[in-house]
């Protein structure tokens, strides 16, 4: 009896270090199959030396955008878009606060989805990165020479602009799309009238020579959600393909009632067509109420500007402008490849991914191929369009980008693995496991004409126990491979901001050498700009105070004001004269119920106070400057309301 | 009449002649040029001595050097309260057409003195840049932030010296061979009118 039991827990035993040892392989596995010491050596980038290529990943949820090196995962910058940043006063200081502003005012965050690198001949040219603000519908243009957010416009008649930006391959247009669709205009009704009442609309937003951008038109479609888009390049250059999901139309409890179809639509925009309706004066114009906010860079101030109507195009009226394709389970991502040819609908309820043709699809359209019609939208034949199909075994097809060598790579994201497929003989080549339950992932210029290649980076909801653990509230994550073989090979994983939603990367060398040092001082136009010491002063308007204040290393002028009174607005014009790569000067008072200032060189930025209690109230530069930075201080008195204490400033006059 | 400067017979005036051209080659390229090392300069910090002006790689060079300086109470490099800069251009271009006339007179004395002149002048140019690199890294603010006893910041005349932090090189520039060339140029001229007598 007793040696019975001694030999049961010797197998007991013997069983729970089998069991762990598998356990130990399954994690030595996850961290890449062909050695640490090798990974380690494609990712590091030794110090002083540079990345191969910038990538611009969406904050997501945060609202912003990050800008990481690659291959080493290293995080050089946050790019404030949709969200306040109290770092760099984004949206806190007086110049960018009309940057947030909508047809329903000042909106201190977004959603940032897909970031889209500006294009020419359909290969990334590095001059601007737009990116969409889902919530309160928005596009964003951030200047790649100074990694600023230049413009945002609102999208009307929209809501939740999730199909967007997705570049045409000349910059023509940045499109959008209605996620969900809503009454178009916008009015109280049942929200059980869905069919009769609700729509959706495609926009198309003009991309003029200096990049600023304008709503070219919209196309009122049926309501359903417009989930994810891709332009036409080459030889579909010219027209825009959404995918659809609820074409069921439900209003509630979606995820049993947009799933019950067993095919949703990509629709087909021929965006050309749609320029020569409007050239024939087909659009109809409707009032409309979005802003349209713009930043200076020469006034270093944003201006808001709210546009009030907008061009329509209906398609009953416009024959041959859209085309819908029956693809099968609710399609997430379309993807187009680099010959314009293929069109890959990732049905996100399916297994496998449906391939469109485009040229098929241009016969079915000749050949007046269609099984239906929708609001005067042609649904194409299926089997008329479809090209074939990759049968991957993974479930949940999310997103598919392509490395210029003929393959393609798509995201699952319930089987959590990206497979590799090839073009045209859809057959599955390989697969990799992402941890955990990848969304998009992103090559180089893997969207574009000409894919860089090299790398895939697979971006991650979820993460649970890859990184140490920092409460219930985890980071999300990147995944490097090397794509550059017949095999993937995971590099890296690296912990992002908010959630990297959609990614893009371009080679550095494209970038960095535009890249702005600091601002020229007499290009500075701003209307509180002062140009010296000398012009330093403090301006009483009533109870309106401008401090017109310098900075350089290590002071400011003026660092003794007096004469400021309780119920002043005291407004700080920081000017910094530095002229010196690397130089800004931060600024704050006690008590301002904001942010720091944050100065470039050659910048001139205003903080607001508003002194509540009299007293002598110390002020500091923020941003450690140089070898005198803690010097760098000075003093505002705040006096009583009914005081006369005079107003004085200076800076270094010392006591005798 | 213009003597023929190519014929073999007139080569000491063609020489005489592009003595006093090369002097011109000063109004194109610095004389010297000051480099400042420190790691968080990892371009350096150039600063161009030119018989008329003082430039950096950018306009903003020199405010950046006078922001650096306060901090040991140097004086502020203001080119337009330095004297040389505005009677050395002239000197130079009474210099240049004074040989060209010369040139003409085709007298080795004439080119011989010329040459003596511009030596001297040369020397006291040098003489002149070392007393102003002297006052400046002598005669410092009493107020200065950072005060080392003992310390003074005189940038070497050629060569490199560690001022605190700083490495600075203090070299000739492209200007100083233009005016080398002048004196190479002078002396064969006169050589040769030697040779011929």
């Amino acid at each position: 009896m007793e040696k019975s039991r001694f030999k049961w827990l010797a197998y007991l035993f013997i069983i729970g270090f089998i069991f762990s040892a598998c356990g130990d392989n399954s994690k030595q596995q996850s961290k890449g199959a062909f050695g640490d010491q090798d990974a380690a050596s494609q990712v590091y980038v030794s110090p002083g030396e540079y990345d191969e290529f910038y990538a611009f990943m969406s904050g997501g949820f945060s609202g912003q955008v990050s800008v990481y090196g690659l291959p080493s995962g290293r995080l050089f910058k946050v790019i404030p878009v949709f969200s306040v940043d109290a770092e760099k006063a984004y949206g806190f200081n007086e110049e960018t606060k009309p940057m947030l502003n909508t047809s329903f005012g000042f909106i201190p965050w977004d959603d940032s989805h897909h970031p889209e690198l500006s294009q020419t001949n359909g290969v990334p040219d590095g001059r601007w990165l737009f990116i969409n603000g889902n919530n309160t519908p928005r596009i964003a243009r951030i200047d790649l020479t100074t990694f600023e957010t230049a413009e945002i416009i609102e999208i009307p008649n929209c809501g939740g602009n999730h199909s967007s930006p997705f570049i045409t391959e000349n910059s023509e247009y940045v499109v959008a799309g209605t996620r969900f669709s809503v009454p178009i205009p916008q009015k109280d009704v049942s929200i059980k009238s869905y069919k009769e009442n609700f729509k959706g609309s495609l926009s198309y937003i003009k991309i003029a020579d200096d990049g600023e951008m304008s709503v070219a038109f919209q196309i009122l479609v049926p309501g359903y959600d417009y989930d994810l888009a891709h332009s036409g390049k080459g030889k579909s250059h010219g027209w825009t393909f959404f995918t659809t999901y609820n074409t069921e139309e439900s209003n509630t409890l979606l995820e049993i009632g947009a799933s019950q179809r067993d095919k949703d639509y990509i629709a087909a925009v021929n965006w050309k067509k749609a320029e020569e309706y409007i050239a024939a004066g087909k659009a109809k114009t409707m009032p409309a109420n979005y802003a349209h906010n713009t930043y200076d860079e020469h006034s270093h101030m944003a201006k808001s500007e709210m546009l009030k109507e907008v061009k329509v195009l209906i398609p009953q009226e416009c024959p041959g402008l859209i085309y819908y394709l029956p693809t099968p389970k609710s399609p997430h991502g379309v993807d187009v490849d680099p010959s314009g040819e293929y069109i890959v609908g990732n049905g996100k309820l399916s297994s496998d991914l449906t391939v469109h043709s485009f040229s098929k699809m241009l016969k079915a359209i000749e050949n007046d191929d269609f099984d239906d019609e929708v609001d005067g939208i042609p649904v194409i034949n299926f089997e008329s369009v479809v090209a074939g199909s990759v049968k991957s075994t993974g479930l949940g097809p999310l997103h598919t980008e392509f490395d210029g060598k003929g393959n393609a790579y798509t995201t699952f994201f319930i089987s959590s693995e990206v497979i590799k497929w090839k073009i045209g003989t859809w057959e599955v080549l390989d697969r990799v496991p992402s941890y955990y339950s990848v969304g998009h992932l992103m090559i180089p210029g893997g969207d574009s004409k000409a894919p860089f290649g090299k790398y895939l980076v697979s971006l991650n909801k979820i993460t649970k126990d890859r990184f140490l653990p920092t409460g219930p509230e985890l980071t999300q994550s990147a995944q490097l491979f090397d794509i550059s073989g017949d095999k993937m090979k995971l590099l890296l994983d690296f912990p992002t901001i908010g959630e990297p939603h959609y990614a893009q990367a371009i080679p550095a060398d494209i970038i960095m050498k535009n890249s702005v040092k600091y601002y020229k001082l007499d290009e500075n136009k701003h209307p509180h700009k002062i140009s010296s010491e000398d012009e330093a002063k403090v301006v009483r308007d009533g109870n309106i105070v401008r401090v017109y204040m310098t900075s350089i290393r290590s002071h400011f002028a003026p660092d003794n004001i007096e004469g400021i009174k309780v119920g002043d607005k005291v407004y700080f014009h920081l000017t910094n004269l530095e002229q010196d790569w690397d130089v800004p000067h931060g600024f704050s008072v006690m008590g301002a119920r904001t942010s720091e200032i944050l100065v470039m060189p050659g910048q001139t930025e205003t903080l607001v106070w508003e002194p509540q209690f009299p007293g002598v109230y110390p002020f500091y530069c923020t941003d450690f400057c140089s070898a005198l930075h803690q010097e760098m201080q000075g003093y505002a008195r705040v006096s009583p309301k009914n005081s006369n204490v005079e107003l004085k400033w200076s800076v270094g006059e010392f006591d005798e | 009449m213009i003597p023929n400067l190519f014929s073999k017979n007139n080569r000491s005036q063609l020489f005489m002649f592009l003595a006093a051209l090369m002097l011109l080659g000063l109004f194109l390229f610095p004389l010297w040029k000051i480099r400042l090392e420190a790691p968080q300069y990892p371009n350096g910090v150039n600063m161009y001595i030119w018989i008329n002006q003082i430039t950096g790689d950018s306009p903003s060079t020199l405010q950046n050097i006078n922001i650096l300086n306060h901090y040991i109470g140097m004086q502020y490099i203001k080119p337009d309260s330095i004297p040389e800069l505005k009677y050395f251009p002239i000197v130079v271009i009474i210099m240049s057409l004074l040989g060209i006339v010369i040139a003409f007179s085709k007298k080795r004395k004439l080119f011989i003195t010329w040459g003596v002149i511009l030596l001297i002048l040369g020397i006291l140019g040098i003489y002149d840049f070392y007393l102003w690199e002297y006052d400046y890294g002598h005669n410092l603010s009493p107020n200065a932030p950072i005060k080392i006893p003992g310390m003074v910041y005189q940038p070497p005349l050629i060569g490199s010296k560690m001022l605190l932090n700083f490495n600075a090189i203090s070299l000739p520039h492209i200007g100083s061979l233009f005016l080398g060339l002048a004196m190479v140029f002078n002396f064969l001229s006169f050589t040769l009118l030697w040779k011929k007598k």
